[in-house]
């Protein structure tokens, strides 16, 4: 019954797991940001950077097969940046048959070169969500001083999010349970538009519940001692073993990408 | 300790609709005392429950719990008496994890840190949920939700429990366990439910309420035995 | 995919200085609606926003198949714009976009500020404005909700597609050219179903409970009003366009020889546009940058709308302060 949407997390112990998570947030972001500085065409970097991601993978002991398979997803935008093989000036070496069209070698490049940082960068944002709790992420994102309302509204997202979308498929069912075709076997008239509208209903319908939810949540914070603030609990310190090691992985993509 | 753990007199509301949810009702509850409210849906006991810390306010009458009159200047120190658990308790558990519910109560009273900690602890032992801190609320099942919501408001030390339709949803063997912990809590128990059984086996005292009204006030097993009254308010005998 | 039904932009598509721009950009409206919601909302507001947000992301689970085998998804920011203004849904969406990148990498995190902006931040304000025009126009309050919310959605789902390939043809990763029109084409499509969810969302909450419509009570002035139409008028012009840009002859054919080109003939254009990766020249060169013009024109009408809104709103605070 339960669609379980927050499951990427792999559970573990692994050193990667134990990172302090407002470390681990940075150090992604960094090395997200040294991959997409490596320069056009530098193969060789490209490849060192996947070997690091992939020793990390294997070092922090998770499943690497669901994680390349979660890779993939960015792989249909990549279509966006295919113009570049035709629009990139440079020597020719292949001229597309019955067009004008022709692809050049450096426009292979740019365009191969796109697709890869990109894919490498979603595979780091992949190591970070497959080695951190989403609670321990938000922990993180008070730690490093996200504004109270902001943080407050993900969290009870994240808790409600499932809640919300059991409703939404209870009602989907139930509408698929009452659509049956007609006896004689003709279709019905404009069943399209019509399902948009009831498709629009629900969507209303859901938020209604949403808002009346919301009504009974305030009431349970309020009878709980909730006055406007959301208060939290402290966060502890920073161990610099973290930071140290924080940095040692992100200076490895750095370097990598220098060196290109 | 106060005479009377809650007093209630003459409560009537009015929803801003002009639609008289409760009508007049008195009522007193002694420190300990197990009260269990029923009646048919819409009788006013949701609403009523809610009045006991300040979440609604009467249209005229008054209440006063553990000798403190509920009114906007007490609300602090009144809804860390009574703790009131909903129906639904996806609606009470509304943090990401356990021990954050648990212990939203305690840290908006302003414990400190430590003190926090040790209120969870041994609230989440009171419910037999000990090891249950980091589990994410979503994951659990109905029986566990309803326990921990109970840890949520005992985290705050109430002397008071306001319980809306405890049982509900769950099946006979979550059922059996909460009934068991219900046995074993020394708070006062204000109980709304449909649960003639639980009623039955667990609480001495009725009151009927219907149609915003104390129809009926006294022993459960002579409430209970009382077919006709029962008939007559939607009820039926376990 | 030129026919991406996707707005989520991953990371790498888009260069490192725009998507500085956009982060800063996106915090500042962020800020900015951190404030505003401060104002008219009350103790309430988190846990409103925050079960809104996970209703958004239970809704965006919605797809419809729209011509050629491809599928597109309810976006929700024009609606949540229109049911809790445009500086709550700022809030709720960029909630929504900020979990969808970080755990579920649909969408990077180095260009999640675009992101935030194209559809949280754009989609929402779109909405709300189209709509609020619509209200000033109609003396029924369903039939503007019908209208505005139609065209509200459509409208904000062209525009974050719109954006995206601007941004991306900045960044030089597409061909503004040859990307716009077919990503304008099947927004086009996806809008229409957004337009129709939308209009029958909000029609059945106005049947229920009215009261809960945010956009409602408030009648856009005149001035207000001439702003808003100049920045739709500005986006329609764009939407048009760009059909012409594909079937100019000179943008791809052009594209095409000069690549075909064995004797590297530096043409003084294409120094010019080096950085865009576009060796054109001629009518093409000069698209490109009036479609930079105009994509700065609509920031700057929808700015100054949002000025204007600010007067009508700041004489409204008492009204909104209780009608939620």
């Amino acid at each position: 019954m339960h669609i379980h949407l927050f499951d990427q997390f792999q559970s573990g112990s692994s050193f990667l797991h134990r990172l302090d998570a407002r470390v681990k947030i940075v150090v992604g972001l960094v090395t997200i940001l040294a991959v997409t500085l490596t320069p056009t065409a530098a193969y060789p970097a490209f490849v060192l950077h996947g070997c690091w991601i992939m020793f990390l993978m294997i070092a922090a002991r998770i499943q690497v097969r669901p994680v390349l398979k979660r890779s993939l997803i960015a792989l249909p935008f990549a279509l966006a940046a295919i113009t570049l093989i035709f629009t990139v000036p440079g020597e020719v070496i292949w001229n597309l048959p019955l067009t004008h069209w022709a692809i050049s070698q450096e426009g292979l490049a740019r365009f191969l070169s796109v697709v890869v940082r990109s894919w490498l960068s979603v595979l780091i944002a992949i190591l970070l969500s497959t080695t951190t709790q989403p609670t321990d992420l938000l922990w993180a994102f008070h730690a490093l001083k996200m504004p109270s309302m902001l943080l407050g509204i993900i969290s009870f997202m994240i808790r409600y999010v499932f809640v919300l979308s059991d409703e939404g498929t209870r009602m989907h069912r139930a509408r698929e349970s009452r659509s049956a075709s007609p006896m004689d076997g003709k279709k019905p008239k404009s069943l399209l538009l019509w399902r948009f509208k009831v498709t629009g209903w629900m969507v209303g319908q859901l938020f209604l519940r949403s808002y009346s939810r919301s009504d009974r949540v305030y009431q349970a914070m309020a009878s709980r001692g909730y006055r406007g603030e959301l208060r939290r609990l402290g966060t502890p310190k920073l161990e610099t073993r973290n930071l140290i090691l924080g940095a040692a992985v992100v200076l490895v993509a750095v370097i990598i990408s220098w060196s290109a | 300790m106060p005479h009377h753990a809650i007093e209630i007199f003459n409560l009537t509301y009015d929803y801003p609709d002009g639609r008289r949810a409760v009508n007049d009702v008195t009522l007193s509850v002694a420190p300990g005392e197990k009260v269990a409210l029923v009646g048919p849906n819409g009788a006013g006991k949701s609403t009523l429950m809610l009045h006991l810390n300040g979440i609604l306010n009467p249209t005229h009458g008054e209440i006063v719990v553990g000798g403190m009159e509920v009114n906007d200047r007490n609300l602090g120190k009144i809804r860390a008496m009574v703790g009131l658990v909903f129906q639904d308790p996806d609606d009470q558990l509304f943090s990401p994890t356990v021990f954050d519910d648990v212990a939203f109560g305690p840290l908006h009273m302003g414990y400190e840190e430590e003190q926090v900690y040790q209120l969870v602890e041994s609230a989440l032992n009171s419910v037999d949920m000990s090891g249950y801190s980091d589990r994410l609320s979503h994951h659990l099942s109905m029986g566990e939700k309803k326990r921990i919501a109970i840890a949520t408001v005992l985290s705050m030390d109430t002397m008071l429990l306001v319980l809306d339709e405890p049982s509900a949803g769950l099946d006979p063997r979550a059922r059996r366990c909460l009934i068991d912990l219900m046995r074993e809590m020394p708070q006062t128990m204000l109980v709304a439910t449909h649960d003639m059984r639980l009623v039955q086996e667990l609480i001495p005292r009725t009151v009927i309420m219907d149609e915003g009204m104390i129809v009926a006030d006294g022993d459960t097993v002579d409430l209970l035995a009382n077919e006709e009254l029962l008939h007559a308010h939607g009820l039926e005998r376990p | 995919m030129l026919l991406s039904t996707n707005l989520h932009v991953p990371d790498g598509f888009l260069s490192i200085p725009l998507s500085l721009v956009g982060w800063l950009l996106a915090a500042l409206l962020v800020a900015l609606a951190l404030r505003k919601t401060n104002i008219y909302l009350s103790e309430r507001q988190v846990p409103l926003m925050g079960i809104l947000a996970s209703f958004v992301f239970a809704a965006q689970m919605i797809n419809f198949p729209i011509a050629g085998g491809t599928s597109g998804h309810f976006l929700g920011g024009a609606l949540t714009a229109i049911l809790m203004g445009p500086w709550a849904a700022t809030l709720i969406m960029t909630a929504v976009i900020a979990i969808q990148g970080l755990i579920f990498q649909d969408g990077g995190l180095i260009a999640m500020g675009w992101n935030i902006i194209n559809m949280g931040i754009l989609t929402a304000f779109t909405g709300y404005l189209v709509y609020r025009l619509s209200a000033r126009y109609t003396s029924s309050n369903r039939t503007a909700l019908i209208i505005g919310g139609a065209v509200g959605g459509w409208l904000s789902v062209l525009i974050g597609a719109i954006a995206t390939a601007v941004e991306l043809a900045v960044s030089g990763t597409s061909a503004l050219t040859v990307a716009l029109p077919p990503m304008v084409g099947v927004h086009v499509l996806i809008g229409i179903g957004e337009a129709l969810i939308t209009a029958a969302a909000l029609v059945f909450v106005h049947r229920t409970r009215p009261d809960l419509i945010r956009g409602s009570q408030i009648r856009p002035t005149d001035q207000s009003a001439k702003w808003i139409w100049v920045g739709l008028s500005i986006v329609l012009l764009l939407t048009m366009l760009s059909p012409l840009a594909s079937s100019s002859p000179d943008g791809l054919e052009h594209v095409a020889e000069n690549t075909g080109f064995s004797e590297q003939a530096q043409e003084p254009s294409y120094s010019l546009l080096e950085d865009y990766s576009i060796p054109i020249k001629g009518d093409a060169n000069l698209l490109t940058i009036l479609a930079g013009v105009i994509g700065a024109a609509v920031v700057f009408g929808t700015a100054i709308s949002l000025g204007r809104l600010r007067q009508i709103e700041k004489t409204e605070e008492i009204d909104a302060h209780t009608s939620i």
